[in-house]
């Protein structure tokens, strides 16, 4: 089998190693970078992240890797983002009034409500609402979440947990997806669904 | 403030690993110390079991061996696929960003927050506040103006700071998480100081791993059910094989709390 090229988009923040490195243990030729020609060679792209939603979006303008990730999104290669990296999508955050997200999705990322301890720092159990293959085999798996704020509960909303009522666990559809949870943290079911990822863009990659 | 109207998180056990110029040891009472291997491969072994989380704790004193340190979260990183954190000798951002960028989840920051609390602050707006874990360890006074007292430099040295205040300001300062061991309980094998416990938590909107003192699968329980801790931290009895982590979570799960299983 092929190894997919899959760029981790380095904006520069955080912990971005794990989920380079867990790509690369599902099969995939993964590489943290800021490299335009790279992320435009590549099969599949992920926007990781953890911290804010401020400066993390700054971080992301600062690179120009705002632009690359809506490109990405745009052309129809398999995307996903992971925590802050989904909350980015959306066109803003109730965490950073004033700053934009990048607008892939619509609506506006919300704080948790206050009958929960913030953030959510757990093991949740994931319950599927529209199977799609980035999902398989991941209903009822449990998954870790850490983070305060979430996505709104729309149509694209498509597996959930419950904290409180039920939170958006992973989002999106055809090619973009993006997941709060920490599938580079999740054990066996996080690398299942990082599988899945990998497998879609082997197939998409039209160089394969 | 009062967690009470909280809907529960699932808790979580996390195995603690001391580690000393990149090597397990143990630690009774920080100090009597027993090699227990390589912590990847400790680590990597927890991860299997189902712990939820490891930590570790960098006793290394030199500053010219902190680069094993950073080695260290470069190998955890390509072999373990559970949250990690890591503390100990952590007292820039410049340090945290070095280690997060190695691939660790959290840090922890203990003597140079208690020295300069506004490094919490720091390294919550620069990472954000879900890796900033404010560990604190604290003995009872006894009889004094408070009845928990901050020590620092491993447990060593008091500092006059009530933990509970101390608790508040560190969460209002950005702490995601807090690390709370018991000084009188660390080694012992007692069980946790669920008082300090549940003293704190009930003060703070942020998880709260309780830590020092367990010696069995009961005090795991209590540290949940009467502590009311989000995650319970232990060492030696995961170490030394006299129970594994798929055991503790099945014991807890049995006494009702909720809880990932361990083969999930």
């Amino acid at each position: 089998m092929t190894r997919p090229l899959i760029a981790v988009l380095d904006y520069g923040i955080g912990n971005l190693r794990s989920a380079q490195k867990s790509l690369e243990r599902m099969g995939a030729d993964a590489r943290l970078t800021a490299d335009v020609g790279l992320i435009a060679d590549a099969a599949g792209v992920v926007l990781p992240g953890v911290g804010a939603f401020g400066p993390c979006m700054d971080a992301l303008r600062g690179t120009g890797l705002d632009e690359q990730a809506r490109i990405a999104a745009a052309d129809g290669r398999p995307f996903l983002g992971i925590c802050i990296g989904l909350q980015l999508l959306y066109e803003g955050s109730e965490e950073a009034p004033g700053t934009a997200g990048l607008g892939i999705l619509p609506g506006t990322v919300q704080l948790l409500p206050g009958n929960v301890k913030r953030p959510q720092m757990q093991w949740n159990r994931l319950e599927v609402r529209t199977p799609n293959p980035l999902l398989e085999g991941l209903d009822g798996a449990w998954v870790y979440f850490v983070h305060s704020y979430a996505a709104p509960m729309a149509d694209n909303v498509a597996a959930v947990c419950d904290y409180g009522g039920p939170v958006a666990g992973v989002v999106g559809d055809s090619n973009v997806w993006a997941t709060q949870f920490h599938p580079e943290k999740s054990a066996r079911p996080g690398l299942r669904l990082l599988e899945n990822f990998v497998n879609q863009a082997r197939a998409a990659d039209v160089r394969a | 403030m009062s967690s009470l109207s909280i809907v529960p998180s699932n808790a979580r056990v996390i195995p603690c690993l001391d580690v000393d110029a990149g090597r397990v040891v143990k630690g009774v009472n920080f100090v009597d110390l027993t090699d227990a291997g390589d912590p990847v491969e400790l680590a990597a072994r927890y991860d299997q079991q189902g712990a939820d989380e490891v930590v570790f704790l960098d006793i290394t004193a030199s500053s010219d061996r902190r680069e094993t340190t950073v080695e260290l979260v470069h190998r955890t990183a390509e072999e373990v696929f559970i949250p990690f954190t890591i503390g100990g000798g952590i007292r820039t951002v410049d340090d945290a960003r070095r280690l997060l960028r190695a691939g660790a989840d959290k840090v922890s920051v203990n003597t140079a927050a208690v020295n300069r609390p506004e490094l919490v602050a720091e390294i919550a707006d620069e990472f954000g506040s879900q890796c900033a874990v404010a560990s604190i360890d604290a003995r009872r006074t006894n009889g004094g103006a408070f009845p928990f007292e901050v020590f620092t430099h491993g447990g060593r040295t008091p500092t006059g700071i009530d933990a509970i205040e101390y608790a508040i300001r560190v969460t209002d300062l950005g702490a995601g998480e807090i690390l709370l061991t018991s000084m009188d309980r660390d080694g012992t094998r007692d069980g946790f100081d669920l008082e300090l416990t549940r003293a704190v938590v009930e003060v703070t909107n942020v998880p709260v791993i309780a830590s020092g003192g367990v010696g069995t699968l009961d005090h795991l329980v209590e540290g949940v059910l009467e502590g009311r801790a989000d995650a319970v931290l232990a060492a030696s009895i995961f170490h030394f094989g006299e129970h594994t982590v798929a055991e503790a979570k099945s014991h807890m799960a049995a006494a009702g709390i909720p809880i990932r299983p361990a083969d999930a």
